[in-house]
């Protein structure tokens, strides 16, 4: 550093207490010039917390303003960049600012991080766009990109072709699928759907008991597990279950380029892969709602024969008397679209994922919650329906 | 073997390439250069009918590109694309059973021998994820010259492969292609792997979105007035 004498007796000093070693004093000099000299090692998590207090020493005007590093023995990169940042601001404001005095690592890191042109950009940046605009970009993006209405189409084409030649479906694929969407799920499906009578045969006991009519938690049980709840909550769980680990699977085909791979071996990725799910779900939903409903009603029979003191016997024969086949065919038949809507949901946001695992992870979400509306959806269209058809 | 003529690649509204004109002779080992970014993968996608194309045709064998039926040519992706609930053989069987009548032990007898060409022999059984990077892209090979195709179209073959390993799978790909008399189109910056086995190559540059060299390897490499192509092709040494 160049000047003589600092005028001032006591010029401003900033030591960190974290660290003796680092510390910075300002000395004003004659000419209106002046230096902050830097001493010790200046690093980023050391200074940082004291660097406001420095650019408070740099702020009074100065015709020329020197940071001294002569004292610097360590200069880490993130206070390099702070330095070259407080040089910059001094110059912005209309000062002279440089920095001297720096030798040996410190030169180096301040060439590493001050001295190169910026490195080009091999695409310019996007420009700038307005929010209304962004929103309708996304938009569009959105519905391109998930392809709805291509998904469709070719499911439709590979469906008629599965009935024309039975053969171009991966049938191979089959059993794997409906013992994963369905005997492994049993265990899961069986205790829910049990806890769901038992639940409901709690709540109605309370209730039926102040009239006497305890026997009538065989019909309440049977007749809401056997029409809804059970078709509902084994659909719930299967979109959880089957309908995640579709997407998921499909999801990492698609971004490992392994459906790609299926398109270059002339296979279609509909009929090997998306139809077979759907044939699972639409089989394996009916028969998993069935053990459900057995299950649930069991689920009522053990809340009623210890808390009601009703036989076995009668509440079963109450059972039988209220529920009838269409009770329980109502139930499956609903059941075998929510299938199909579980699977063609999961397989085309899976098939839709883009961007590596992050993406896998945002077309499994969207499989789940779009299931889960959906059955929702179109549970209520069948219950509207089976009213107005007076079932 | 492969003739594109004022082909224009891209997605939406972007153009990634455009008005790329060149042909691939039949038996050549032709290579795709570039920088990242430059398109080279894009391109690859556009040749073997996964990227629609904006303009411009491609010809294979005097024909479009199959949109159907049985393919004419094989693909090993970067990653190696294997079909991980599949053994090595399944995944070399699946274009024979759908594309054949062979009976099963023909099959089998066709899927060992595809195998034992690129060096798994005995490792019919094993699943992708029980196999190292390099026997991955082995693998991949052989499902890609299942139907004995008479191109194969490699992307980026050496792409996170030791040195060793790569240089091992530029020596199948060279035999594979004197012994095969196959037509391969392959993508990579390797300059080892350009060496080794390409003929012919074209270079591809993201900013121009076009194709700023053409010819021969050794040729670009000394005699390119270009300085992008010399710097590709002589990349100056890292300082110690």
């Amino acid at each position: 550093m160049t000047g003589s004498r600092a005028a001032a007796d006591t010029p401003p000093r900033v030591t960190d207490t974290h660290d003796p070693g680092f510390r910075v004093e300002r000395v004003d000099l004659q000419d209106g010039r002046a230096a902050l000299r830097f001493g010790g090692q200046l690093r980023f998590r050391q200074c940082f917390a004291s660097w406001q207090s420095v650019r408070r020493l740099a702020r009074p005007p100065a015709a020329h303003l020197a940071f001294d590093l002569s004292g610097v023995d360590t200069l880490d990169g993130a206070a390099t960049a702070l330095l070259l940042e407080l040089r910059d601001e001094v110059v912005a404001a209309g000062g002279q600012a440089e920095i001297v005095g720096a030798h040996g690592g410190v030169r180096a890191m301040l060439d590493l991080y001050g001295s190169h042109p910026p490195r080009p950009s091999l695409h310019p940046p996007p420009a700038p766009i307005g929010v209304l605009d962004q929103i309708g970009r996304e938009a569009l993006a959105t519905l391109s990109e998930s392809h709805v209405l291509d998904f469709i189409g070719d499911v439709a084409v590979t469906a008629a072709k599965a009935v024309r030649a039975p053969l171009s479906v991966n049938w191979r694929e089959l059993p794997r699928l409906v013992e994963r969407a369905g005997a492994d799920s049993l265990p899961i499906v069986l205790v829910i759907n049990f806890l769901v009578g038992l639940v409901t045969a709690f709540q109605a006991a309370v209730q039926l008991r102040q009239f006497g009519a305890n026997i009538f938690v065989a019909d309440l049980v049977g007749l809401s597990v056997t029409r809804e709840l059970a078709p509902l909550m084994t659909a719930i769980i299967v979109a959880g279950r089957s309908g995640a680990a579709f997407s998921a699977e499909l999801g990492t085909m698609r971004v490992s380029e392994e459906i790609d791979a299926l398109r270059t071996l002339g296979l279609d990725p509909y009929g090997f892969l998306v139809f077979p799910r759907v044939i699972t779900l639409v089989l394996v939903l009916p028969l998993l709602t069935i053990l459900a409903d057995v299950i649930s009603i069991a689920g009522g029979l053990l809340v009623a024969m210890l808390g009601l003191d009703i036989t076995f016997n009668a509440y079963l024969l109450e059972t039988q008397k209220a529920v009838g086949l269409w009770d329980v065919f109502s139930g499956c038949l609903k059941t075998v679209f929510f299938g199909l809507n579980i699977a063609l949901i999961a397989c085309q946001r899976g098939l839709a994922a883009r961007g590596g695992a992050e993406g896998v992870g945002r077309a499994t979400t969207s499989a789940v919650v779009t299931s889960l509306f959906a059955i929702v959806i179109v549970d209520a269209l069948f219950t509207v329906l089976f009213n107005a058809f007076g079932r | 073997m492969i003739e594109v003529e004022r082909l224009t690649v891209g997605y939406g509204d972007t153009v990634v390439l455009e008005n790329l004109d060149f042909a691939v002779p039949r038996g050549d080992v032709f290579a795709i250069l570039g920088g990242s970014g430059s398109g080279k993968s894009t391109l690859l996608r556009a040749l073997i009918g996964l990227e629609a194309t904006l303009h411009g045709t491609i010809r294979i064998a005097g024909a479009p590109p199959p949109r159907e039926g049985p393919p004419s040519y094989g693909v090993l992706f970067q990653s190696g694309a294997l079909f991980g609930s599949m053994t090595l053989a399944e995944n070399v069987e699946l274009a024979l059973a759908k594309w054949t009548k062979l009976d099963r032990n023909a099959i089998d007898t066709i899927v060992r021998s595809k195998l034992r060409l690129v060096g798994l022999e005995g490792f019919e059984n094993h699943l992708p994820a029980e196999i190292s990077g390099g026997m991955k892209k082995r693998a991949g090979i052989a499902r890609a010259l299942a139907l004995d195709p008479s191109l194969l179209f490699l992307d980026e073959p050496s792409a996170g492969l030791d040195p060793v390993t790569s240089a091992e799978l530029d020596d199948l790909i060279a035999t594979l292609n004197a012994s095969l008399g196959m037509t391969t189109v392959v993508v990579t910056h390797e300059l080892r792997s350009i060496f080794a086995i390409a003929r012919h190559c074209i270079m591809l540059d993201g900013r121009t979105r076009g194709i700023i060299a053409r010819g021969e390897p050794a040729a670009l490499r000394d005699g390119s007035p270009d300085p992008q192509v010399r710097a590709f092709f002589n990349p100056r040494p890292r300082a110690a």
